[in-house]
């Protein structure tokens, strides 16, 4: 016959009383997700005109009666986060998957190791201080902030993110096609770009949109490296404006319409980096189960 | 015949009567040894990359450390103006925000990662997962916006000001003026929020790897969930969490922008409260390299970005190795 242990009750109670904890602390961490994604939309939607992604800066104009409440768009810092970006995911993009494909091909050798403890140190290593090694060696160097500075620091950035999903995507093709290929007389070189890539291009392209969202996102380099710009640039030699700055610099004036500027600002970040992930999420999703 | 299989003696045998140039010929007949070069040389950049950093922050803060070592780190008053460079209120506000952001993470992290391994039904783990996930995807500046914007107006009026006037009268840890509201407690939270799915994500992966025989072995002798959890799940284990915790630590240490927005930059003095502003090492950088007065300034500040580099690179390969060896294998290394 089965009974109940003497202190069957407390145990049974804190035992509910720790699970509900635990419920508890996930639903606490819902809440700033919450209300930054509900601010953000709130607060950011009704910027989204046509202005807001058709025209560039313009100064403020405080008449007598307060301020007026147009203050121009984010076209300048749209164009230029895209040529930023771009131009760091041209040079990130060889790198990280030839690396990655060096680390998952030739796995077992002491420079694989040390490579991946390397990616490893970079991928820890906070964002503001490749931001100061882009200056240093170029802003100092030219004298001038530059577009292509900030594309480097992000190139930085980008590398250890493609180089670990390169390689964990690529480990994760069955050795079977390897060897298959391989009966079949294909050289490593060939089986690996027409075999191996292709089976895994789905999973590299999503470890470089993470990379992508990411470098939209960042910030902290950028304010050392591209200084900013209120007009429209396409020239990646001077400095030039980006989306991210242009929420920091606007968040910190007094002028309401800017800052609703920056809130718009804030919203298209938001949803670029929502979707990137949606989109990941949904490519993934039978890797996942 | 397959020469995959016996390329070195082949290739042995006839180098000794090849020219040079036939033998390389030779070697590189199918395009292997060009392949394998060619992702050699990508990988080698990587390391290369390393070695670029600490170099050039090494040889960037080269003046400063001449002038004055690393005793400038443990000095107060910051004014490139006047020619003062004491870096002490950067050293202490980073340390100090960090270490609310672990304190306040810390915990909460952790149940989120047992609720998502242990507790949580599977319908429910992966989207939960990937909101909390989603909280490390949000781009930095846009944390530091809701936090000047929301967060700060929020906790000056409802928790900072009542305490300051109250508990602050007697404990100078939250002693008032609150002012803008500003200031080290508000970085900390929001650096915690920032590093929360950090160490919930790593805390759910290291208890992934928990063999399913601890679990059993101790359900089978009648525990309840909980104890299960607490005497046979956490103690196996305990080395990931920790660190998983060093790399949300690492993280807060360099997180800049945020910081930067919501901590008050309030950089020659230390303030005794936790309601003042101050500054940390990183937003330190960001607010004064880009027009910095001079090149001592800018070594100086670049002097600060090396140490603070150590300090982030220490953190996180004592992580990295804490958790390698306590899951034999590199768990959570997509997120850092």
């Amino acid at each position: 016959m089965i009974t109940q242990a003497p202190n069957y009750t407390r145990r049974k109670w804190a035992d509910r009383f720790m699970r509900g904890l635990t419920v508890g602390a996930t639903l606490l961490a819902l809440i700033p997700l919450v209300l930054i994604l509900g601010y953000v939309f709130y607060r950011g939607i009704g910027g989204l005109s046509w202005a807001f992604f058709t025209q560039a800066y313009e100064p403020p104009v405080v008449s007598a009666g307060g301020e007026v409440a147009n203050a121009g768009g984010v076209l300048h810092g749209i164009i230029g986060s895209l040529l930023i970006v771009g131009l760091a995911m041209l040079m990130a993009l060889p790198i990280g998957i030839m690396a990655g494909i060096f680390l998952a091909e030739y796995p077992a050798n002491s420079v694989a190791t040390f490579v991946r403890f390397c990616t490893d140190v970079l991928s820890a290593a906070p964002s503001i201080i490749v931001g100061v090694v882009a200056y240093v060696l170029i802003v100092q160097r030219t004298h001038q902030f530059s577009g292509w500075a900030g594309s480097v620091a992000l190139t930085v950035l980008m590398i250890p993110l493609i180089v670990r999903t390169t390689e964990e995507i690529l480990k994760l093709v069955p050795n079977t096609q390897r060897e298959a290929a391989m009966a079949l007389g294909a050289p490593k070189w060939w089986l690996t770009t027409t075999v191996i890539i292709p089976t895994a291009l789905s999973g590299i392209v999503t470890g470089v949109l993470l990379a992508f969202a990411r470098a939209m996102g960042e910030t902290a380099p950028l304010l050392l490296t591209v200084l900013g710009n209120n007009n429209v640039s396409f020239n990646m030699l001077e400095p030039i404006a980006a989306l991210p700055l242009l929420t920091y610099k606007y968040t910190d004036t007094p002028f309401p319409a800017q800052n609703a500027l920056a809130w718009s600002a804030a919203l298209v970040l938001t949803l670029l980096v929502l979707f990137l992930n949606l989109a990941v999420r949904w490519a993934t999703r039978s890797r996942m189960k | 015949m397959n020469q995959q299989f016996n390329l070195k003696g082949y290739d042995m045998a006839q180098a000794e009567r090849l020219s040079a140039w036939q033998a390389l010929q030779q070697r590189t007949k199918h395009g292997d040894a060009v392949f394998w070069v060619l992702t050699l040389f990508f990988a080698l950049l990587v390391i290369a990359l390393v070695f670029a950093v600490g170099y050039v922050v090494w040889i960037g803060s080269s003046e400063a450390r001449a002038r004055f070592g690393f005793s400038f780190l443990f000095q107060s008053g910051w004014d490139p103006n006047a020619g003062n460079f004491g870096a002490l209120p950067a050293i202490y506000g980073t340390v100090v925000s960090s270490g609310i952001a672990l304190l306040l993470a810390g915990p909460l992290g952790i149940m989120i990662g047992v609720f998502l391994s242990e507790l949580c039904p599977d319908k429910l783990r992966s989207p939960l997962s990937f909101l909390i996930e989603l909280l490390a995807a949000i781009p930095s500046v846009i944390y530091g916006m809701w936090g000047v914007f929301v967060f700060v107006p929020f906790f000056r009026s409802v928790v900072a000001s009542p305490i300051s006037r109250s508990i602050g009268k007697s404990v100078p840890l939250f002693a008032g003026p609150v002012a803008a509201g500003r200031g080290l407690l508000v970085a900390g939270i929001i650096l915690a929020i920032m590093i929360l799915p950090t160490v919930a994500a790593i805390t759910r992966d290291v208890l992934n790897a928990v063999p399913n025989h601890q679990r059993e072995a101790m359900l089978a002798v009648g525990a309840t969930r909980w104890e299960m959890i607490r005497k046979a799940v956490l103690p196996y284990s305990r080395a990931g969490i920790i660190g998983g915790l060093m790399l949300g630590l690492g993280r807060a240490l360099g997180e800049t922008l945020a910081a930067l927005m919501v901590i008050g930059s309030v950089k020659n003095t230390i303030s005794p409260s936790l309601f003042g502003g101050g500054i940390t090492a990183a937003s330190l950088i960001a607010s004064e390299l880009p027009n910095a007065n001079d090149s001592l300034h800018e070594s100086t500040l670049i002097l600060v970005a090396l140490v603070l580099f150590g300090i982030t690179l220490a953190v996180n390969l004592v992580a990295r190795l804490v958790i390698w060896r306590s899951a034999r294998g590199p768990v959570g290394s997509m997120r850092a």
